[in-house]
């Protein structure tokens, strides 16, 4: 029997010729990440075990995004241990207020990820990486912790889920809407423990940062992992940006599915979740009577360069509507720094936006953008769990860059065609 | 491994770790101040109620959402002895084990039992019984792969050892 690409780069990381969905596997990593608010469990947890050196400085990544800059004296506490743990170890890869971004943004841009790796990370969106061609998952603060000691992880091989896309989405329709309407379809717990293997002739179509946008929310369909076949769209955004040399691992023709989702991206609309989970979807033209209180244009789901454009898009020239905040949020420092040269950060101040530095800070009420009692948001965030963004009775509507954009202007769910 | 027994806490399908632990609250990392806040979003008296032993009960996919270990911390530290669920989503299952907090998937228990019900679990044998209607349930065992991390002491004391 054949493998599928995840069970692939698992075996060539296992040292094994085959592996079959169900083995336990320890298999050597290539990445290890961690953020501001898991990489301090994880370095209590690696000390108390009396650790004294980690398996390989330049393997481990280290990226302050979640409070940062700084929220307050915890947040800055919790900042300074892992500082002090990257300058200890000489950590090569450690990024700071001013060079950071958000994990996933950032590490795909700066290409420390790339096809054929093994990555495990401490954020629930590590899947993101599969866009690449990588195997890429997310893990707790003990498995960074093992994983920064010993450079390998233990994994239960997954079971697979084919996705099989067809046709071509008509823009502005953007991969949010493809892996909103997916996890619509399945539900969030429709790919528990199985990875999520995204094939078929509509994978063209897609740029990297849809790619990237798709596999980031796997993890809300419960999934282990999403991976997308290696292509030319791939090669390009490797070429010159990839600090390593990238390997090229593709199904087997005869690689089993436990199923197969088809979907037609042609017949794809705006899609929003409405709380108060992902797998609540309904079409954004039928939202025009939900009023809302703010936006957020952002995250590592959406604070992409291109969703960055697909917000300038709809918001140059115009105001967003009375009563409503718009909070945007490009991903990392050179997406920061493209909105302001390329003249998008002055279109959504003039619009009547706030255009803040990187950080996670609202999606995961953390700051910047929290909401109060009864306050509803579009946002391009991936969870609209009860009380995440803020209050408890607060109301998340997890959308596109574009639907975002094209709400903030009406102060309703809007359709971004409709603007 | 020690038994459990305990009184229940029932909670729905989807349980996510922004309910278990608000990430507002994760500027700090102490698991003892984190406690004092678990569950506060679908249950302000959790926290008020729980005793040491207590069991949890949820439905599927419990655990899901962020791969914040503090999640599984707090309830363990909130004195849960145990969590029963019909699924756990995998990174929660993953992190649980890592950390020592013992969970079994059993849907036929986790339907069955009602909030408040006095429940015991042998560990040993995977057997849940609920002492209030006198039911037994089978859990799924562990594979033996992760009985050994659970017998060294968790993940951090399993690679030290092999």
């Amino acid at each position: 029997m054949g493998m599928t690409m995840t069970q692939k780069i698992l075996a060539a990381h296992a040292g094994l010729p085959e592996v079959k969905a169900g083995q336990l596997i320890n298999a050597d990593l290539d990445v290890v990440l961690g953020n501001d608010i898991t990489t301090p469990v994880a370095i209590n947890e690696f000390n108390k075990a009396g650790f004294t050196s980690v398996f390989d400085r330049t393997k481990i990544n280290i990226v302050l995004d979640h409070f940062v800059p700084n929220k307050d004296i915890k947040s800055a506490q919790q900042s300074k241990q892992c500082r002090d743990f990257a300058n200890k170890y000489d950590i090569l890869n450690f990024f700071d207020v001013g060079k950071m971004g958000i994990e996933h943004a950032l590490l795909p841009e700066q290409g420390l990820v790339t096809a054929g790796d093994c990555i495990i990370g401490a954020d629930s969106h590590t899947c993101t990486y599969g866009a690449v061609g990588a195997f890429s998952t997310g893990v707790g603060s003990t498995d960074m912790a093992a994983g920064m000691a010993t450079g390998k992880a233990w994994f239960k091989v997954p079971a697979a889920i084919k996705v099989e896309l067809k046709g071509e989405l008509k823009r502005p329709v953007a991969g949010k809407d493809v892996i909103l309407h997916l996890i619509g379809m399945i539900g969030v717990d429709g790919a528990l423990y199985r990875s999520l293997e995204f094939v078929g002739e509509g994978v063209k179509c897609l740029t990297m940062d849809d790619r990237l946008c798709i596999c980031n929310m796997a993890i809300e369909a419960g999934a282990k992992n999403g991976i997308f076949p290696v292509d030319e769209t791939t090669v390009a955004y490797l070429t010159g940006r990839s600090k390593k040399p990238w390997k090229v691992f593709a199904a087997d023709a005869d690689a089993e599915y436990e199923k197969t989702v088809t979907i037609d991206l042609s017949a794809l609309e705006p899609t929003v979740s409405y709380p108060h989970l992902p797998e609540n979807t309904h079409l954004a033209k039928e939202g025009g009577e939900i009023r809302i209180d703010q936006v957020v244009i952002g995250s590592c789901t959406n604070g992409r360069l291109e969703d960055m454009e697909a917000a300038y898009q709809i918001l140059k020239g115009k105001k967003i509507a009375d009563g409503v905040r718009g909070i945007i949020i490009p991903g990392t420092m050179a997406v920061y720094k493209e909105c302001l040269l390329r003249g998008w950060a002055e279109a959504f101040i003039d619009a009547g936006c706030i255009v803040s530095t990187p950080t996670c800070g609202p999606c995961l009420g953390g700051y910047m953008g929290i909401l109060a009692e009864g306050e509803r948001c579009v946002s391009t965030t991936n969870r609209n769990f009860v009380g995440r963004m803020g209050h408890v009775t607060s109301e998340v509507y997890l959308a596109s860059p574009a639907t975002a954009a094209a709400s903030a202007l009406t102060g309703v769910i809007t359709d971004p065609r409709e603007v | 491994m020690k038994n459990a027994k305990g009184i229940t806490f029932k909670y729905p399908d989807n349980v996510d770790t922004d309910v278990i632990i608000p990430a507002r609250y994760l500027n700090s990392q102490d698991a003892k101040e984190l406690a004092q806040h678990c569950m506060e979003d679908i249950d302000k008296d959790f926290v008020n109620k729980v005793h040491e032993g207590d069991i949890m009960v949820g439905g599927w996919n419990f655990g899901c959402g962020s791969s914040r270990e503090h999640a599984p911390l707090v309830i363990k530290t909130s004195g849960i002895s145990c969590v029963i669920a019909k699924s756990f989503a995998r990174i929660f299952y993953r992190n649980s084990i890592n950390i020592g907090l013992p969970i079994l998937e059993c849907e036929a228990a986790a339907e069955q039992i009602r909030a408040g019900d006095t429940v015991s679990v042998d560990f040993n044998t995977g057997v849940i019984t609920d002492e209030t209607t006198g039911k037994t349930y089978q859990a799924e065992p562990f594979p033996e792969f992760i009985q050994n991390i659970i017998a060294a002491g968790g993940l951090m004391n399993s690679i030290q050892k092999g």
